[in-house]
């Protein structure tokens, strides 16, 4: 079985883009779509001027965020289903910060805004594996519950902020420019869209946590503690005090993507109806990047040319929205299913080692060595 | 025996993994009612051969012959229905089914659209009576004992109408007792027409029940030949390919100095709460080993992992160099001067999808020169790994693959290069040997002296009275957490420490061997 392990993530993430794109021309073949002019157009909405190239690069920013959190507690073994409730409790306490102290010199007001805001998030992470690490509560429901006590107790602050605060009843002010993480610079480099400081912000982010997962002490206690408690145990590291810094990271990056879509790209607080998409769409980035920091910016990106995309082409083919959903879902589904992409490589490899017969072809993998052993 | 008509032929078996043949034009031939020992060491192709047989993995190339019939086993299930069936080292059992359950799980028989339990049970019966394998078909999996759960998986494969039995490494997990209780039951199904086909590198097992051996090193079949006149020592040779001294490791008499652990009144309990490790007090010196030994599951586990920090101690003291250790972190442990060399390396001893650098960094990480200011230095992790690859001769392409990657033994060794580089003063060696061929026990057991003439204090953990009375100096018998006796493992026999395992106290051994 290990053989089903040895096809680089990458080939297995690309297919699995293929199988989305695939569904979803099927799908729109049945509906009476052209899919060619339907893909081309989602294309041209997403890449075809510097304005949506802007947009598809803010709509990037936060999903980086979240699947960079995802990805840190995903290396300690947990999965942070509570990303979308981090985000929001991100947004509201940074957003809140700036329009509770106007007048403040934007220099510190606006990093101590962020700075609240990533704590917030962080705080939210803590909760979580704090309840793992103490009782073994199965983070995975915590986070869950946790998402519905974020999004109705953040709406309920929302509303009860003071109404010097408020643009309309579940709606606050929005924010000035100047007092927010907007840069003319790069909104002008990109023909005026809402790109901000917010995308360097998760640049320098993904730097500093890559650095941290695979250069530090502390990452090399996360990473075995999730790949074998066991061994991390005897070597002496705390797999409860890793748990608990692991989920706190973790909901630290969503808390910053929060504050960059408070801050950087709608400028004030709106009660939402379910919690943030962004919170699931970083799973979605996460397990497309498949573990790798760098997979995330690819993954990141392809996902915001399809919602961005996904805008632009009804306007242009009459291929509604819904359908580009259907297509990144079917690319998630993919993803989830990368076992039965991985399961028809190797039926792929082994018919074609059975055409070349005795001509040995493919390369040697460690995991085959592995199963000779 | 050699008039007997051959039952399984494999011919020219090539396995290519890639550029690696696994199997290299391999030749197999098993007589009905025959005990064929598969003789080779870890990684020399065994498992892959009996894999193809078994229908895990096709050849690349060559035939495999049933009663003279060329056939295919493509599944698992074409295997059974070919009469080939296979008894695991690792016993694949249901813990809340039945005995019988298990069994038939997989082909039950059905009355209607209802189990027929009734049937099945009688024919267990029937079975069992036959072959004489005793088991209690209505007991619960989880409650009956190792041997009783290898019975099981026997009646597996014949309940299946298996008629060539592979037996993968069948004794590691068995006490002595069980281990000739096995040899019983496996010449008594050669005698009623089974062939059986056992793996191992156990020379001792080989000498006891095999007919016929097969010596496969490097993946080729090097020689088969009759058992029957050809001594451990000539086997040993063959199968590493060069001389190899079995046993008996060369070493000085024990200068024994101060007590370096001392273990006073400990009472340990396992996970489910139950005392398992019952007021021991053992004193372990600098420049002395000390074997443990007992049956598997007598506290052992237990009483290390206590020592180790792994597990609360309830009562007592474990006095390291005069400092109360117990019930102290794993680190705090490691730092006083303990290493540990676990039992179970895979699970406790490496990260096996980190590289082999970062194993052999995994209890000096945190410290300089690995790492400054909570920063790791990779090249100087690199470097470190690469020295003691070489000092402690790891067989590895680099340092940067992962530990999975590694063979047992190898792996083994990345483990005690990283316990033993540390200079601690207490070293415990559990099971060190435990799944590994004669060229790496010999290896491990001479590092083990080495640090003991270094005046280090060592406790080896072992289940295998021969690894036991080879290695250490002193023995102390462990049976139900207590320790029934403390001997000179030069003035001991077997005998003895059987009569101690199974719970007797010095004294009463002692009559009791005097009177036979």
């Amino acid at each position: 079985m290990n053989k089903i392990n040895s096809y680089s993530t990458g080939l297995v993430a690309a297919l699995a883009v293929f199988f989305g794109l695939l569904v979803g021309a099927i799908i729109m073949l049945v509906s009476g779509f052209n899919p060619v002019t339907g893909y081309i157009s989602l294309i041209q909405s997403a890449l075809g001027s510097s304005l949506n190239i802007g947009e598809v690069l803010r709509a990037m920013t936060p999903l980086v965020l979240t699947a960079a959190g995802f990805l840190v507690a995903q290396s300690a073994g947990f999965f942070n289903i509570g990303l979308s409730g981090q985000v929001w409790v991100g947004w509201i306490a940074s957003t809140w910060f700036v329009l509770a102290n106007q007048g403040m010199n934007p220099w510190i007001l606006i990093p101590v805004a962020v700075i609240i805001g990533a704590l917030g998030g962080a705080i939210m992470g803590f909760i979580p594996g704090w309840l793992r690490a103490q009782f073994g509560a199965s983070e995975v429901i915590t986070t869950i519950m946790l998402n519905y006590i974020a999004l109705y107790g953040g709406n309920a602050i929302v509303q009860g902020l003071p109404n010097k605060m408020m643009a309309t009843t579940d709606m606050t002010k929005t924010l000035d420019a100047s007092d927010s993480l907007r840069w003319d610079f790069l909104s002008n480099l990109t023909g005026g869209s809402r790109l901000n400081i917010g995308f360097l912000i998760a640049l320098i982010a993904l730097l500093a946590i890559w650095f941290v997962m695979k250069r530090t002490t502390l990452g090399f206690e996360i990473r075995a503690v999730g790949l074998n408690p066991n061994a991390a145990r005897y070597a002496g590291m705390s797999a409860k005090r890793n748990a608990i810094t692991a989920m706190t990271i973790s909901g630290l990056l969503a808390g910053l993507a929060g504050a960059t879509e408070g801050l950087g790209t709608y400028l004030n607080i709106f009660s939402q109806s379910a919690a943030p998409q962004v919170g699931y769409d970083g799973m979605a980035v996460a397990l497309l990047a498949s573990g790798s920091f760098l997979g995330i910016i690819f993954a990141g990106f392809l996902f915001s040319v399809l919602s961005v995309g996904g805008l632009g082409m009804p306007l242009a083919t009459g291929v509604p929205t819904e359908l580009v959903s259907v297509v990144t879902a079917s690319i998630i589904f993919f993803i989830g299913a990368n076992y039965l992409i991985r399961l028809i490589l190797v039926k792929l490899d082994e018919d074609d080692s059975k055409d070349k017969g005795k001509q040995k072809k493919h390369k040697t993998t460690k995991a085959d060595q592995k199963e000779a052993k | 025996m050699a008039d007997e008509p051959i039952v399984l032929e494999m011919h020219n078996i090539v396995k290519q993994f890639g550029d690696f043949r696994a199997n290299d034009e391999i030749n197999l031939q098993v007589r009905r009612g025959q005990i064929h020992a598969l003789l080779g060491e870890n990684g020399a192709g065994k498992s892959t051969l009996m894999n193809q047989l078994s229908g895990l993995l096709q050849p690349t190339s060559g035939d495999i012959l049933i009663n003279g019939q060329k056939i295919t086993v493509d599944s698992p299930a074409k295997a059974a229905e070919l009469g080939i069936g296979m008894v695991h080292q690792h016993f694949m059992l249901m813990d809340a089914f039945t005995v019988t359950e298990n069994i038939i799980l997989g082909s039950e028989p059905v009355n209607g659209m209802k189990l027929d339990i009734k049937k099945a049970s009688q024919d267990i019966k029937k079975l069992s009576e036959k072959y004489r394998l005793d088991v209690n078909p209505d007991a619960l999996a989880g409650d009956i004992s190792v041997g009783m759960q290898q019975r099981v998986e026997i009646l597996k494969t014949l309940y299946r109408g298996a008629d060539i039995l592979i037996f993968d490494e069948p004794t590691a997990v068995l006490t002595p007792q069980e281990i000739d209780e096995l040899m019983v039951i496996m010449r008594h199904l050669a005698l009623e027409g089974k062939s059986i086909i056992l793996i191992t590198h156990k020379l001792d097992e080989i000498k006891a029940v095999a007919d016929q051996v097969t010596v496969i090193r490097r993946g080729k079949s090097i020689d088969s030949f009759p058992v029957a006149g050809v001594s451990s020592q000539e086997l040993a040779d063959i199968m590493v390919g060069r001389s190899v001294s079995l046993y008996a490791t060369e070493k000085s008499a024990a200068r024994p100095k101060e007590t370096v652990i001392s273990l006073d009144h400990v009472t340990v309990k396992d996970s489910r709460g139950l005392t398992a490790v019952k007021d021991l007090s053992l004193d372990i010196r600098a420049g002395e080993v000390v074997g443990l030994a007992g049956i598997d599951g007598n506290g052992q586990s237990e009483l290390i992992s206590a020592m180790t920090g792994l597990m609360p101690t309830v009562s007592g003291k474990i006095m390291l160099n005069g400092k109360n250790i117990a019930n102290k972190k794993p680190r705090q442990i490691t730092e006083a001067g303990v290493s540990h060399i676990p039992e179970d390396r895979q699970r406790y001893g490496l990260e096996l999808d980190m590289t082999l650098a970062e194993n052999i960094a995994l209890q000096t990480y945190y410290k300089r020169p690995l790492s400054k200011h909570g920063v790791l230095d990779y090249e100087e992790i690199n470097k470190h790994a690469r020295d003691l690859i070489t000092k402690f001769d790891v067989r590895t392409v680099n340092e940067l693959v992962p530990a999975s990657s590694l063979s047992g033994g190898n792996q083994q060794k990345a483990i005690i290069a990283r316990e033993l580089d540390r200079n601690a003063d207490f070293i415990i060696a559990a099971q060190p040997t435990r799944g590994l061929d004669v060229g790496a026990i010999e290896y491990i057991h001479q590092q083990l002296i080495y640090q003991r003439n270094a005046n280090k204090a060592v406790l080896l953990v072992s289940f295998e009275l021969d690894e036991i009375l080879n290695v250490a100096d002193r023995i102390a018998v462990i049976s139900h957490g207590e320790i029934t006796g403390i001997v000179n493992a030069n003035e001991t026999t077997k005998n003895e420490l059987g009569l101690l395992m199974a719970g007797m106290s010095l004294d009463d051994a002692r009559a009791q061997l005097a009177g036979e």
